[in-house]
């Protein structure tokens, strides 16, 4: 009996170190990764590579179109689809509770969320590039894109009214507000802080995309920024993808200082989607 | 007084339309994969495409057996799985049963960061870091293969695993928790005898959709796996993946309508059912997961 019980409790243990392990594996590859990127990729960061276009010559090559084109894709994408998924989500979680069109369009949604990104490239290729004449453009990536982090902002703007007691919208309606007004003046500003997280989220998972991009032929070699929506264009993924796929060691390096870019925008944007989780989350207390 | 029941009204029709707009996409994908998989398979037998073993549609000796490429999404989403799923696994059953709530807090989120990380930088971690280093052990490792990008797929879809079964774990009702270490159990025994078979049907939701993602992975494998279909579930040999095939042909030349261009969606159409039914028996099991305990 007494050695049973010890044996349990050496299991117990085991399972604790196992654990923090596990806990800690990922971590610190992805640390070990992210030093080896930034002792090879700092040293190629200057203005030059922020400022140059591309070149033949490693050396001469810059971020200056891919970063543009970067800054457009997050721009045109959060214009087209923040007012949809908002609006998808009140519909969802303030009006359709219980009936069946809600449902069915929940299923869809949960599935649309797991559909491949490569996918939505074949649809938009279809449907953007060619049935609507877009070309390869800005505005066929943004939309692209768009579809892609659609079910992401419904799910997380959902989850945001969900926690928006009942209490405050009955105190609104006890007031004589009707529900329009109720959503518009109390749900609304309540849940903001969590929707404006989830749409930091989704942008910066737009922005980090790449399959799709290429499958409607965005990987082009341009000479000049976009100056509008209707442009060929580049991204900072696809410029990576392209000098990886380079066998001279200069274009790797130039990936690897690509990547550090790349990085610093995604975890400032995740940064600032944990911090007003954070905020939203201290500030009101239900 | 009218007029604002009048505003209410389109408001909410307003709202509803968008709610249908995700229902539109869902309709467009369907049509455009069926339409252009339909033009295919008029031309390539459906039988010919499920059991020939070689995937050439770009050479003069065509052969359109798509295996090759379902062999090499298997093989990588196998071998990420077996570092995702021990690793979140374990992460789960520790935060929940062991950590403290003020460190779960913390580090839920620290680690779902793994998940933040752009695909393609994951590629390059694949192929300039983790294949180098894999080379060092296995003489064999060609600089293509499917062990070093399923591995790096695996830290990626950690979080996935972690998160969404700890979410399942924190809904076992606290009581029976508490019976449990009534009967002098162990936090050990407790989680695997007790909570890891009540959160059962939540942990296979989140290894389904960790498998549907590492399905539909492209980046990681279009940059480290190679490009070269291949019929073998060998983890050291060039291969290709289903979503590879598609990247190729986009970045080549191929006219729109030929049968070349067709092959993309055939591949797409193959994708897209593997994640489809994934992703709906995952819905269905949630569904009756949150029933149970709600």
């Amino acid at each position: 009996m007494e050695k049973l019980f010890s044996l349990n409790h050496l299991k117990d243990k085991a399972f604790l170190i196992t654990g923090v392990i596990s806990t800690f594996f990922g971590l610190v590859v992805l640390a070990i990764f992210l030093a080896n990127i930034m002792i090879e990729g700092i040293p190629r960061l200057s203005l030059d590579f922020f400022t140059s276009l591309p070149s033949r010559r490693a050396e001469n090559a810059g971020i200056l179109i891919p970063l543009i084109g970067t800054i457009w894709i997050m721009v045109l994408t959060s214009l087209m689809v923040i007012p949809f998924g908002v609006a998808a989500a009140v519909y969802l979680e303030e009006y359709g509770a219980k009936n069946k069109l809600a449902s069915f369009v929940e299923i869809n949604i949960t599935n649309l969320a797991g559909v491949p990104s490569i996918i939505f490239g074949l649809l938009a290729l279809e449907l953007f590039v060619r049935f609507l004449g877009l070309g390869k453009s800005l505005m066929a990536g943004s939309l692209t894109l768009s579809l892609l982090v659609l079910p992401i902002i419904i799910t997380s703007t959902r989850e945001a009214l969900k926690a928006v007691p009942r209490t405050i919208r009955e105190a609104s309606y006890g007031l004589g507000a009707t529900k329009l007004q109720t959503i518009q003046m109390q749900v609304l500003p309540s849940a903001a802080g969590g929707i404006v997280t989830g749409i930091i989220l989704a942008i910066s998972r737009a922005i980090g995309e790449t399959a799709p991009l290429i499958v409607i032929g965005a990987m082009l070699y341009i000479t000049s920024p976009p100056t509008s929506p209707m442009d060929d264009f580049s991204t900072m993924p696809i410029q990576i993808f392209n000098w990886l796929s380079r066998p001279q060691k200069g274009f790797i390096v130039n990936a690897t200082a690509g990547i550090v870019v790349l990085l610093s925008i995604t975890f400032v944007l995740n940064g600032i989607a944990i911090y007003l989780r954070n905020r939203w989350q201290k500030q009101v207390k239900w | 007084m009218y007029r604002m029941r009048l505003k209410e009204k389109i408001t909410e029709a307003l709202l509803q339309l968008s709610a249908i707009f995700s229902v539109l996409i869902t309709v467009a994908i369907l049509y455009v994969l069926i339409s252009e998989s339909y033009f295919f398979f008029s031309r390539v037998s459906f039988f010919e495409f499920i059991t020939a073993t070689e995937w050439t549609p770009l050479f003069t000796q065509k052969s359109y057996g798509i295996l090759p490429l379902v062999t090499g999404t298997v093989l990588t989403s196998f071998i990420a799985m077996l570092v995702a799923l021990p690793i979140g696994l374990t992460i789960a059953i520790y935060l929940n049963v062991y950590a403290s709530p003020g460190f779960k807090k913390v580090i839920k989120p620290v680690i779902e960061v793994l998940a933040a990380v752009p695909t393609v930088v994951y590629g390059y971690f694949a192929l300039m870091i983790v294949t180098p280093f894999l080379q060092g052990f296995i003489p064999g490792l060609s600089g293509f293969n499917s062990l070093s990008p399923g591995i790096v797929m695996g830290i990626m879809i950690i979080p996935m695993i972690s998160s969404l079964s700890e979410d399942a774990l924190h809904a076992v009702p606290q009581n029976l928790r508490e019976a449990s270490y009534g009967m002098g159990a162990t936090r050990f025994q407790t989680a695997f005898r007790v909570l890891v078979p009540a959160a059962s049907s939540g942990i296979i939701v989140s290894i389904i959709l960790a498998v549907s993602r590492a399905v539909g992975e492209t980046m990681i494998v279009a940059i480290a796996a190679g490009q070269q279909p291949r019929f073998t579930f060998n983890p050291f040999v060039p291969i290709e993946t289903m979503t590879t095939y598609i990247v190729k042909v986009s970045l080549g030349d191929v006219v729109h309508g030929s049968l070349e261009y067709q092959t993309i969606f055939a591949a797409g159409i193959t994708l897209f059912v593997l994640t489809f039914a994934m992703n709906i028996i995952s819905f269905y099991l949630k569904r009756k997961f949150q029933e149970k305990y709600e």
